[in-house]
Order: structure tokens, then C-alpha cells, then sequence
């Protein structure tokens, strides 16, 4: 039964991976971005679980613990110390507007689809057709970084692609080796902390979290030199 | 085994440049630090003239040295063709080591030039022995780099840094497109090495970008017109010891690059008809407008340098002729335009050498490099003058001194050249010739305007009046090429045949028997009933109508009377009244007004009065037209293009994010 059942399973997961995804870019209010990122780590660590079951890999459900502690509980919960330190609690215009955003997100994911498809001909794994939602969720998440005007929304879109690499690992080949799985998430914890910290500099020094004004700072500088 | 002597001889003479480079590591006073490094210089000079000579006496071989990369050793290798060249090097390094001692005193930024002219000096030997092109190209930078650092040496000036960083470029742009001549015969053959190289079949099209790619870059570091742009700016400034080794003997590597790459991995069977006409018409052009523009410059060592540029160009018709001959089957004739090509690289390196040692004398003895203030120095600088004027003779090709060898060879190949392919081609040997005869003429012009414009007449300015001779060490530095120069315009019948290993190597035939075929008293390139030249008749000659002429004039018992230089008659003479480098060249001037382009400006002040002229004063700018027409407008695209890009690099963290998404996407569409 299981031969049928955890791959459905999978590329449901999958399907709602994507809808993380769609709504980390169509949320406005960064409590609700963080929400639906804390989501998107829940769903991680299922899928782990789910491919674990279903490959016998024990090795695997030590990501999944990983994954559910650090993606949907501690990098959620240090953003939102953040967020709510700096009292930055609404995205503002965004570069692009929403419908805008989304249609290019649509069109990304069916891109994402075409150029995978040589890949799953060859694969033979059961997981293969989430290969094509971790690349679109990749993409989509470079998307958000570009969208947004707050440093914050940008690191998590940057923590996003991360997520849909570690979904895209255990897509297309049943997860990486423990070790590895173990360095790159103190990568991201220790990275997620620095940006904590860096938020605050940034903001004592430019008076803002907008990427913009940094940019219009650091020209202004240049100018008086 | 013999064989093996004259590459452990080069390979020592590496070392002495490499010890040289590594004194100033002993902290010693500047006195003794320049003491050892000009005399480890000189050993280098001297290991270097021996691998040569023993190198193309008895043979050479190869060695594999236990450095470099692991999957990637470093082939050395000695045939005619490398020892042919250290001679070269060596013949000139070691005058220029013992003038360099004399040169120094008093120079208080010793180490920068203690560390980087041994290393020039060792790029260059290694660029000569090296036999892969990773060698190559290793000791191809290290040339070029640390001769920028030499040409950088008096950083202080602005002229010095823009002429440093000039010379940076184009050195850089030359060693890609070499770097781009390997790769293409790297593909045909998949191994850097040269022997390789040698075997390998490449297809005339892939062997035609070799050849342009090889052509472009040793050209840009040899000065030929138009890529000559830096070589006027660097030569200058660099001090002239310095100019005298890149002017004599870097200019000479970069042919012996072209030599290696074109004529010896390609090899003479490969060439096709417009190489040879390419490098014919290369040649033609750089000789005419280097000695053009050399007509008027007022720096001597500017000029210097536009000479060098003319005699690239002498050397390459040479090479162009020898490339067509051997594509049509005349490889006698082509052998003996290859003899004239490196006949002519030695005796420039001897001549340009000590015309740059001259120049440093002067320099050195007045503090100036512009001739309009000098003039007169042949009574306080007798022995400067002298040589001077043996250096002025043999570049203006005089006999009896070796440039005359040279370019009579070169006539004579040119003249003897048969019928060759189709109606252009029939008509550029002789036009080449032509203006091979053309730059001879012109450079004799302009080295009698230097030196009777720098040695005789009036003192110009104090500091002309006030010169006095330099130390031995600088006299000795540069008799040596003097003698040089004389022996070779005397002795050409015995020196041919030691270069008979280079066309035996390209070509497989030998010129020897012929050269001699009567005597080592007559000079006879082919065949006798042709044309013959000898040397010490035409000396002897000399000698006696000059003998005649002396007598005539001065017979016993008449007192010589001594008057002002070139007074006319006029017993009140001034400095100003005297032919100066801009007048004595105005009339070449008016008759090449069309290639010259020369901006005119006469200003005349008549403050008190219409009719009363208080001053007048006349300004003529001859600039450079391959620096207006091909440098500036270079110059400002990519000016525009970095402006273009700096707009682009102005947009901020989203642009960017935006960049790396679209070439992601970009990639994954065309690769997957």
C-alpha cells in the first residue's frame, strides 16, 4: 500500500509547498509572511518524515527533527523577536504591484516544470515529481527578494530558497548526508542570527530598514567624498 | 655531451640573474649592493654570450627541470635558434651590467632596480631556452612585469606612471593574444609541449588565427606600427641602462617569439601567401613611420625609440621576404632573408644599445633628454662622442659597420627575389625595398641632425657648457658594442656560418658553403657572379681616400687655423644662430606635410608699434597618427561602455538580485 501512498503523499506535500510559496509573496503584513515561513518549515519537516517512512531511511527522520525545530519553530520565533524589537509590522509598496508579481510567479513555475522534465525521464525515484515545485519554489523565493523593499522580507525570501533547496534534496535524492544536513542548518541558524544582528545596526544607522535608503546613503557618501 | 654544456651554461646564467635579483635581501650599503648586483649581472652577460656561442657551435639539447606544476614540468631546450638569441642577450647584458655600474653611482632607489632588472633580464633568458608554452608564457609575464615596474622607476613624475601604465596594458594585451596563439595549437595538439607542437597538423584556417594571434601579440610587444603605442612613451622614461636592455634586446625577444611560434611550430611548410605579405607590409609601414616620426622628435631618447620601431620594421620586411620565398619554394633565398632578419637583430641590439648607453651619458653628465638645449659636447664628452658617432654609423647603416651587412642582405635578398605569384605580389618586394632604402636614407638624416645637433656647435645651455665626461666604468659599458659593431661590419664572412644552424633548423638548407665560397675576405650571399661584398676592402678603401683627402687638404706646413663651428664667416656667433633639431628637420617637414599633419603656430608681438616686432616665437607639434586616429577613439568607446556600465552599476541591491535571477533562468533555459 505504502508504494502508491507515499509518493501521493509526497507530491501533496509538494503541492502545498507551493502554496507556501505563492502566499510568502502575496502576503503584505510580515506577521503573516512569518506565518506562513513557519508554515512552510512545518511542511518541511513532514515531507522528511513522510520520505523517512517511505525509504526506510532512518538517517531522515533526524532531518525531519531538524527541520521542524530550527525552520518551524527557532528561525521563525528570532524573526519575530525582530519584527516586533524594530516595530516594523507592514511591508510597504512593494518595487512591483501584486497581480504583477504573481503572474511573473506563474510563469517561473511553468518554466520550472518545462526544464525538468528531461531530468524526471531519467529519474527513478519516487519522490521525482517534486523536483519541479523545489525549482519554482526557488525561483519564487529569489522572486520575493527582489519584490521587496525590507531587509527583513528579503532575508526571509533568501530563507525560503533555502528551504525549497533542502525540499529539492530530499526530492531528488532522498536527502543529503546527515552531516552535511547538520552544518548547512547551523549555517542558516548562524546566519539567521547575524541578520538579527545586522537589522539592528542597519537600522541605528540609516534610520530605516529599507534597502533603498541604505543604497541612497551609501551614493550620498560617495558624493561628499 | 658537448650539447648538454651550452644549456647548463644558460641555466647558469639564470641563476646568476636570479642571485642578482635576490641581493638586496642583504641589507648591504647601496655602494656594495650595486657592486653585486652589476657584477652578477655581468657574469649572466657573460654565461649567457658562452651558452650562445657553444649552443650554436656544437649543437644543443634538452632538459627537463625539476620545477613547476606537478602534472605540468618545465622543458628547456637549446637549438640554433635559442642560442642564436642568448647570444643576442648576452652581447648587449654585458656592457650594459658594467655601464649600469658607472650609471648608478649615486642612485639612492637602488633595490627597486636591483630586484626587478635581474628578473627582466632572467625573463628574458627563460623566454629563449624554454621549450613548452607554459615555460614560456610564465617567463613571457615575468618579462613583461617586471619591466613595468623599470619603466614605472621614477614614479613620481605623472608622464612616468600614464607611460608605466600604458606600457602595463599593452603588455598584457600582447601575452592574451599569445596566450591565444597557444591555445589554438594547444586544441591540435592536446599538450603544451613544444615538440609536440612541432608534429602537430593544424588546418590552414585554425593555422591562419594562430598566426594572427601570434603576429598581433609578439607585434604589440615589439613596437610594430600601429600597436607601437607604448613603446615611445616607455622607453623614455625607463632609465637608460634600463632602455638600452628593452630597447635592444626585449624588442629582440618578442621577434624571437614570433620566429619560434610562426617559422618553428608552424613550421615554413604551413606558411601561406599573405603571411608573408602581411609581415612584408607590417615591416614596410613600421619603417617609414618610425624613422618619420623620429625625424621629429627633440628627445633624444624619444627618438631613440621611434628608431627602434623603424628597425622592428627593417627586421620584419626581412622576415616577410623569407616567409614568401619559402612559401614559393626558394628556400636558398628564404634562408637568406632569415640570415639578414637576425643579422639585423644582433647589430640593432649592439647599435640601439649603445646609442641608449649614449644617451644616458649625456643624460647623466647635462641632467637633460631634450636636444634643443644641448649642442658642443663633443669637446667637454670626447669618448661619448666618439662612440657615439660609430653607433650613429652603423644604424645609419655605414659601412664599414655591421648595419650595413645587415641591410645589404636584406637588398640582396629583395633584389634576387624571382618572379613570385601573382601581380601584388610581384609589386610589393619592390616596393617594400623601396621603402627600406627610403627609411635608410631617412634615418641617415636623422642621426646626422642628432649628432650634430647634440655634439658639435655651441652649447645650448649652461648645463651643456658645463658637461664634462662620464666615469670609466659608463667608457668601457659602452666601447664594448663599439667593437662589437666593428666586427661584425668587418667579419660577417665568419659570423654567417655560425648562424647557419637556424636555417638549417626551419628551412633545411644551408647558406654556409656559398657565404664563403671565396674566402672569408669576400661576403657573396649566392653565387659570386650576383654580388660580393667585402668588408676590410671597402675599410681599406676608406682609409686611403680619407688618407688622400687629409693630405690634400692639410699639406706639410700649413698652420690649421681654428675659428668658431660653423660661423660662415661671421666672427660674432650665438647658440641661437645655429641649425637646431626642429630647423634642420623643417624641410623633411614640408615635403611629408601630408603624412606629418604638423600643427604650425607663429606668434608674432608687436606691443610698442605695427612695424616694430619685439618677439616672435614659433611652436610646431608633430603628433603621433596612429595615437589620433586609432588610440583616442579606442580610447573613448570603451570610455563610453564603462560609463554605460557605471549607470548599470548604480541601481542598487534589487537590480542585482534581479541579474542573478534572469541569468539563472537564463542558463537553466539554454543548458537544460
Amino acid at each position: 500500500m505504502s508504494d502508491t501512498l507515499v509518493p501521493q503523499l509526497v507530491d501533496g506535500l509538494a503541492a502545498l509547498m507551493l502554496l507556501t510559496s505563492f502566499a510568502l509573496l502575496a502576503q503584505h503584513r510580515l506577521l503573516s509572511v512569518l506565518n506562513w515561513f513557519a508554515a512552510q518549515g512545518f511542511l518541511l519537516a513532514t515531507t522528511a518524515a513522510v520520505v523517512a517512512y517511505g525509504t526506510n531511511n532512518h538517517e531522515l527522520y533526524i532531518s525531519a527533527l531538524m527541520a521542524l525545530l530550527l525552520k518551524g519553530l527557532l528561525l521563525p520565533w528570532l524573526l519575530w523577536r525582530v519584527i516586533r524589537q524594530l516595530h516594523v509590522h507592514r511591508e510597504v509598496e512593494p518595487l512591483m504591484n501584486r497581480t504583477m508579481t504573481m503572474l511573473i510567479a506563474l510563469a517561473l513555475t511553468l518554466f520550472s516544470f518545462h526544464i525538468i522534465q528531461p531530468i524526471e525521464k531519467i529519474s527513478h525515484l519516487m519522490t521525482r515529481d517534486s523536483m519541479a515545485i523545489a525549482m519554482a519554489c526557488v525561483l519564487l523565493g529569489m522572486l520575493m527578494m527582489i519584490t521587496r523593499r525590507k531587509a527583513i522580507t528579503q532575508v526571509i525570501g533568501f530563507l525560503a530558497v533555502e528551504n525549497s533547496l533542502f525540499f529539492a534534496a530530499i526530492g531528488s535524492t532522498n536527502g543529503m548526508p546527515l552531516v552535511v544536513e547538520i552544518g548547512i542548518a547551523f549555517d542558516v541558524l548562524i546566519a539567521a542570527l547575524i541578520f538579527g544582528l545586522f537589522f539592528f545596526q542597519i537600522r541605528d544607522t540609516f534610520d530605516s530598514l529599507e534597502v533603498d535608503a541604505m543604497h541612497a546613503h551609501l551614493i550620498h557618501k560617495d558624493d561628499d567624498e | 655531451m658537448s650539447g648538454f654544456l651550452s644549456l647548463d651554461l644558460a641555466l647558469a646564467a639564470c641563476i646568476t640573474a636570479l642571485l642578482a635579483a635576490l641581493t638586496p635581501i642583504l641589507r648591504t650599503s647601496t655602494h656594495v649592493l650595486r657592486s653585486m648586483f652589476c657584477l652578477l649581472l655581468v657574469a649572466t652577460g657573460l654565461l649567457a654570450m658562452l651558452s650562445g656561442l657553444t649552443g650554436l657551435i656544437a649543437g644543443g639539447g634538452a632538459m627537463l627541470l625539476p620545477l613547476g606544476l606537478p602534472w605540468l614540468p618545465m622543458h628547456v631546450r637549446m637549438d640554433a635558434l635559442s642560442a642564436f638569441f642568448l647570444l643576442t642577450i648576452g652581447s648587449l647584458l654585458f656592457p650594459v651590467a658594467i655601464y649600469s655600474q658607472g650609471y648608478l653611482r649615486g642612485e639612492s632607489q637602488l633595490t627597486v632596480l636591483a630586484i626587478f632588472m635581474p628578473l627582466f633580464v632572467l625573463g628574458m633568458l627563460g623566454i629563449v631556452i624554454s621549450d613548452d608554452a607554459f615555460t614560456f608564457m610564465l617567463f613571457w609575464e615575468l618579462m613583461s612585469i617586471s619591466s613595468y615596474f623599470l619603466v614605472a622607476f621614477k614614479h613620481e613624475n605623472q608622464e612616468n606612471r600614464k607611460a608605466a601604465f600604458i606600457y602595463l596594458l599593452m603588455a598584457h594585451m600582447a601575452g592574451l593574444l599569445i596566450l591565444g596563439s597557444f591555445a589554438v595549437l594547444y586544441a591540435a595538439c592536446g599538450s603544451f609541449e613544444f615538440s609536440v607542437m612541432r608534429e602537430a597538423f593544424v588546418s590552414p584556417v585554425w593555422a591562419s588565427a594562430a598566426f594572427l594571434l601570434a603576429g598581433f601579440g609578439f607585434g604589440t610587444k615589439a613596437g610594430v606600427v600601429p600597436l607601437h603605442g607604448w613603446l615611445p612613451e616607455a622607453h623614455p622614461v625607463a632609465p637608460s641602462n634600463v632602455s638600452a636592455l628593452m630597447s635592444g634586446v626585449m624588442l629582440k625577444v618578442a621577434i624571437f617569439g614570433f620566429i619560434r611560434v610562426v617559422w618553428d611550430l608552424m613550421g615554413a611548410g604551413d606558411f601561406q601567401w599573405w603571411w608573408g605579405a602581411l609581415v612584408l607590409a607590417a615591416g614596410s609601414c613600421s619603417a617609414v613611420t618610425g624613422v618619420l616620426l623620429a625625424l621629429q622628435q627633440h628627445d633624444l631618447k624619444r627618438l631613440l625609440a621611434y628608431h627602434s620601431i623603424e628597425n622592428i620594421g627593417i627586421i620584419l620586411i626581412a622576415l616577410g621576404l623569407a616567409m614568401l620565398l619559402a612559401h614559393y619554394g626558394h628556400p636558398m633565398l628564404a634562408a637568406l632573408g632569415l640570415i639578414a632578419a637576425l643579422y639585423h637583430t644582433i647589430n640593432h641590439a649592439l647599435f640601439k644599445g649603445l646609442l641608449f648607453m649614449g644617451a644616458g651619458a649625456v643624460l647623466h653628465s647635462t641632467g637633460m633628454r631634450g636636444m634643443e638645449s644641448m649642442g658642443g659636447l663633443i669637446h667637454r664628452m670626447p669618448w661619448t662622442a666618439a662612440l657615439f658617432l660609430v653607433a650613429c654609423m652603423s644604424i645609419s647603416a655605414l659601412p664599414p659597420f655591421n648595419g650595413f651587412v645587415s641591410e645589404w642582405l636584406i637588398f640582396q635578398t629583395a633584389l634576387m627575389a624571382p618572379q613570385l605569384g601573382g601581380a601584388l605580389l610581384t609589386a610589393i618586394v619592390p616596393f617594400s625595398a623601396a621603402m627600406l632604402a627610403l627609411a635608410g636614407a631617412l634615418a641617415a638624416a636623422c642621426f646626422v641632425k642628432v649628432f650634430g645637433v647634440v655634439f658639435l656647435g655651441h652649447a645650448r645651455s649652461k648645463e651643456a657648457s658645463d658637461a664634462h665626461e662620464v666615469n670609466d666604468w659608463m667608457k668601457v659599458g659602452m666601447a664594448i658594442p663599439a667593437v662589437f659593431c666593428l666586427l661584425l661590419g668587418i667579419l660577417p664572412v665568419l659570423f654567417i656560418p655560425l648562424m647557419d644552424g637556424v636555417p638549417q633548423m626551419m628551412l633545411q638548407v644551408s647558406l654556409a658553403d656559398s657565404v664563403h665560397a671565396h674566402g672569408w675576405l669576400w661576403l657573396t650571399p649566392v653565387d659570386v657572379s650576383h654580388s660580393s661584398y667585402s668588408a676590410s676592402v671597402a675599410l681599406l678603401g676608406m682609409l686611403m681616400l680619407g688618407g688622400v683627402a687629409f693630405w690634400l687638404l692639410h699639406p706639410k706646413g700649413t698652420n690649421v687655423r681654428r675659428s668658431v663651428a660653423w660661423s660662415c664667416g661671421n666672427p660674432h656667433t650665438h647658440a641661437r644662430m645655429q641649425y637646431n633639431a626642429t630647423s634642420f628637420s623643417q624641410p623633411l617637414r614640408r615635403i611629408f606635410a601630408g603624412i606629418y599633419r604638423a600643427e604650425e603656430h607663429v606668434r608674432i608681438e608687436r606691443n610698442r608699434h605695427k612695424l616694430l616686432t619685439d618677439h616672435v616665437s614659433y611652436v610646431v607639434h608633430v603628433g603621433d597618427m596612429a595615437v589620433k586616429y586609432i588610440y583616442q577613439p579606442v580610447d573613448r568607446f570603451i570610455l563610453f561602455i564603462a560609463k554605460f556600465i557605471q549607470h548599470e552599476h548604480e541601481r542598487g541591491l534589487h537590480a542585482y538580485l534581479a541579474y542573478t535571477l534572469l541569468t539563472i533562468i537564463f542558463l537553466l533555459a539554454v543548458y537544460i
